[in-house]
């Protein structure tokens, strides 16, 4: 059994969708995702324990590798795979209450099938070593994603998820032409065998194309800066366990395909050396940085203010891809999974205030530190984090980030990586002022704190981002290990 | 619908060799054009058809749309539990080569192996192809007039 365990992340979780269809029964459902989500949690553990080993190769229908599809586990897929897998499971585990308040009680169970039909999608795009299969589970995904975010409360969500489903369409139908001009120029979809015989076919006019549509459309999936305009909306009006789930997660498993696609299928010569993209990346990233931050500034929603941050943290992720180094790609893909924890544990706590206060504007949560101590104090330590204070996640990746910048000189974007940290701090002061400091609202005065069913998971999260912070042999120290197989650098021994 | 009897008897005439071409479609699909998905779409346009003629009530007493609602789900599973059946079988998922059962196999009178296991992913494939375009139809039909 152990052997199949790459297609059991997949299969689990996609056979209990339909089965929930058939349940429906909604308490059991609810019952049944968790276990669900947390096996699948159980089994990406132990797929990451054996990359020791070296990288494990799955063969569907036991077709070999060009023809048919295959499944690859390295640590780069390994590793995102974790945290896609372990904050489904530990959101689910905090859903229940918010779900009962947020989701009308006739759609829990269909509510419950999409929310791991969306991990199911997000897994896949991180397990498959097919180009085309890619593209299917990033539709999975999304299509899950649109529904689930048309779920939340208020009639903005419906149209947040079309807007959404409109320009996420295509950005899947740019990805898919790029595929399709890959398949006609090399004959097959699978991603080394495409990596290998694209370098026989020198720079042709196609393969510009082909690279440019995949870049564009995996842009539009991550939210990089200019193309980020659904990314808000999206994630203010879809229900807290949502938003907690996908801005954790779906944004950073679109960076993980940018990542294949350039270092694995094109080459970093092709696309940062014969192609400027580095330096167009840079200065995507950079602007996004500073833009979504100040955005953030003045949002008057709480959810808003955090979905703009998010844009900029894509930013940060970005830029350390476009430095093309060990250093740099490191900080990227850590800050990937801190990013996860910190924005995830964040909205956890949004969470806690939605269903205890019922509105998320900020003049409605005036006073709620006196009334909700610990959610509040929960966003401290998460915005702490998000600032990059030392001792919490934020810090290490972004210290990464600086070391690897100075290391390639690159003065400017260090003291732009300063300042931009100092616009963090604006915004997350500017909740936590209104949380301690400011005279209680009618709606916060009555609040109570949230319950403990919804503290702990908030915690666990929370709690991780200052261990993550120092101690980072499973955060760095593996992303060290899955820059270098990307780089091509053999790496002696295990995880450091 | 109802003062055009033509439509009426005509459409009566042609939903059964609807659902049988969709039926052979369907079966037939591993040795000639066709498969799952073109079968179930031609078989929920026999539906269609008579819900367009007949009207929405008709159509759901004969395709209730609770059901069409569970059968959506059933046919993935049949697609993914013939993939789990051959992992429990001992090969890789969807590996249809363990599928042997070695019943009434001479003269390819029972499939096996390969041959089952394409037959029972396209069963798969139609029912949820012809669920999915049906309540397609149900939500654009279901939904009532807004008067202003």
């Amino acid at each position: 059994m152990i052997e199949q365990l790459p297609v059991l992340v997949i299969v689990i979780p996609l056979m209990a969708a339909p089965l929930f269809v058939l349940i429906g029964n909604r308490k059991l459902v609810l019952l049944l995702t968790q276990l669900v989500c947390w096996t699948v949690f159980g089994i990406t553990v132990s797929l990451l324990s054996r990359m020791q080993y070296g990288p494990i190769s799955y063969e569907l229908g036991g077709w070999p590798s060009p023809y048919g599809i295959v499944y690859n586990v390295d640590y780069l897929s390994a590793f995102v795979m974790l945290f896609v897998s372990g904050l489904g499971a530990i959101v689910i585990t905090y859903a229940p209450k918010s779900v009962e308040r947020e989701v009308h009680h006739s759609k829990h169970s269909l509510f419950y099938a999409s929310y791991l039909l969306c991990m199911t999608g997000l897994l896949g795009m991180c397990i498959t070593g097919d180009l085309f299969n890619v593209f299917v589970f990033l539709e999975i995904s999304s299509l899950s994603s649109y529904a689930l975010i048309s779920l939340g409360k208020t009639r903005r969500a419906p149209l947040a998820a079309l807007h959404y489903l409109i320009i996420g369409t295509v950005g899947a139908t740019f990805f898919l032409i790029g595929i399709g001009l890959l398949y006609q120029m090399t004959g097959t979809l699978n991603m080394a065998d495409i990596a290998s015989r694209l370098q026989a076919v020198e720079s042709s006019r196609t393969m510009l194309v082909a690279f440019a549509f995949m870049t564009v459309g995996l842009f539009i999936k991550m939210a990089v800066f200019p193309l980020h305009t659904w990314l808000p909306n999206a994630y203010t009006y879809a229900p807290s366990v949502v938003t907690c789930f996908i801005a954790a997660t779906a944004t950073k498993v679109s960076v993980y395909a940018f990542i294949r696609l350039i270092y694995v299928i094109f080459t970093p010569q092709f696309a940062f050396e014969r192609l400027p993209l580095d330096s167009a990346l840079m200065a995507f990233s950079l602007v996004g940085i500073f833009v979504a931050s100040v955005a953030a500034i003045y949002q008057t929603n709480i959810k808003r203010l955090l979905a703009y941050s998010s844009v900029a943290q894509i930013g940060y992720m970005l830029l350390g891809i476009s430095m093309s180094n060990v250093g740099g790609l490191t900080a990227g893909i850590t800050h990937m999974f801190n990013h996860a924890l910190i924005k995830g544990g964040l909205f956890m706590v949004v969470g806690c205030f939605a269903l205890r206060i019922g509105s998320l504007k900020l003049e409605d949560l005036r006073g709620a530190g006196k009334t909700m101590p610990l959610t509040s104090f929960a966003w401290v330590v998460g915005g702490l984090g998000l600032i990059g204070v030392p001792m919490t996640a934020g810090f290490v990746s972004k210290w990464l980030l600086l070391t690897s910048a100075l290391s390639l000189e690159l003065w400017p974007v260090a003291v732009l990586m300063l300042l931009s940290s100092l616009l963090a701090v604006v915004y997350i002061w500017r909740v936590v002022e209104i949380l301690y400091f400011s005279p209680a609202s009618h709606l916060a005065k009555t609040a109570k704190e949230a319950p403990m069913a919804m503290l702990i998971p908030t915690y666990i999260v929370i709690g991780s981002t200052i261990v993550f912070g120092c101690w980072t042999v499973y955060s760095a120290g593996i992303a060290h290990a899955a820059a270098e197989s990307l780089l091509g650098i053999t790496q002696m021994g295990g995880v450091q | 619908m109802n003062s055009f009897p033509i439509i009426r008897v005509i459409t009566k005439l042609l939903i059964p060799y609807i659902l049988l071409f969709g039926l052979y479609v369907q079966f037939h699909g591993d040795f000639g054009p066709g498969g799952g998905f073109q079968a179930g779409v031609i078989f929920a346009a026999a539906l269609i058809l008579y819900g367009l003629v007949y009207g929405l009530p008709a159509v759901h007493k004969v395709a209730p749309p609770k059901v069409i609602e569970k059968l959506t789900a059933l046919g993935l599973l049949v697609y993914a539990g013939t993939g789990l059946a051959c992992m429990l079988l001992g090969g890789n998922f969807l590996d249809y080569d363990v599928l042997k059962h070695g019943i009434l196999t001479e003269n390819h009178f029972l499939p096996e192996g390969q041959h089952l296991g394409i037959f029972l992913v396209e069963l798969g494939v139609g029912i949820t192809v012809t669920a999915v375009m049906t309540m397609i139809f149900y939500a654009f039909a279901g939904r009532e007039r807004v008067t202003s």
